[in-house]
């Protein structure tokens, strides 16, 4: 068996990134489009550590950490806008929310 | 030996719970399928040294913003979800862009692997200055010394963030 290398954990961080994509690209439901945000977020912080630990260096680490913040405050937001939204407009499909074709 | 096993169970983990995560129909099977990806994604931050993170992946992830999420998802109701189509009338124009995007992605790995040594990481973790400092201390240091600006903007992005939250989510302010 090879050795893992940083060269496998950004095919690993790639193929996350190319799942979330697909996720928020072509599923209806809001919440699912944003765990498929998440999703992206974590083939970043993946890409970050690997990186983190290929150059020795803790930067890496601790932009993951901020990441994971933006993360948070996404997710604290983005459902309560869709808490707003369902309480308005009773739907949690995205491609029902064209508002400006009212 | 064994790193290279647990690497590919984490990742086996990580991108089959991503799978699973956008093509269940209930947005709660997404959920546990997130939360196991979010696990394999630890796992990784533990074979990669950098044990705070998975900590703080499994606290904060798994426990507070899928915690969240599954209030959420039981907040609107479900049954209307169940019968529904789950994917867009666009999904084949969005795989298309998709896949311009694999390729850019093989691209830039292949070519790029070639460019830069991707070496395989040290088993000894990152250099901590002559001193046996653990993982965490070493980030608490950076964080507090380097990153001491960016760490007090990311505490007023997250009380925008909460007055935002309640902003939304109330009935009337």
């Amino acid at each position: 068996m090879h050795p893992v290398t940083t060269y496998h954990y950004l095919v690993l961080s790639a193929a996350l990134l190319v799942i979330g994509t697909i996720g928020v690209l072509t599923r209806r439901n809001i919440v699912v489009i944003l765990m498929s945000i998440e999703l992206i977020l974590n083939a970043v912080n993946v890409n970050l550590i690997a990186f983190s630990n290929q150059l020795q260096s803790l930067n890496g680490q601790v932009f993951a950490i901020f990441v994971i913040t933006d993360a948070a405050a996404e997710a604290a937001v983005g459902l309560g806008i869709l808490i707003a939204l369902f309480r308005n407009k009773e739907t949690v499909n995205a491609d029902e929310v064209d508002i400006l074709k009212w | 030996m064994l790193d290279t096993i647990l690497f590919y169970l984490f990742g086996l983990l990580a991108v089959g719970g991503g799978l699973l995560t956008i093509t269940r129909r209930s947005p709660v099977h997404s959920a546990i399928w997130l939360i196991t990806s979010l696990l394999g994604v630890a796992g990784l931050y533990l074979l990669q040294r950098a044990e705070f993170l998975a900590g703080v992946q499994v606290i904060l992830y798994i426990g507070g913003i899928m915690v969240l999420f599954l209030f959420v998802i039981m907040l609107v109701n479900l049954e209307q979800v169940a019968g529904e189509r789950r994917f867009s009338g666009q999904k084949w124009i969005a795989l298309a862009c998709v896949g311009a995007l694999v390729i850019q992605a093989v691209w830039f790995i292949t070519e790029g692997a070639e460019r830069f040594v991707l070496a395989a990481p040290s088993p000894f973790g990152v250099a901590g200055g002559g001193e046996a400092l653990g993982n965490t201390e070493q980030v608490s240091r950076l964080l507090f010394s380097q990153y001491l600006l960016p760490f007090e903007l990311a505490s007023i992005l997250l009380l925008v963030a909460i007055v935002g939250a309640v902003v939304m989510a109330k009935r009337r302010i």
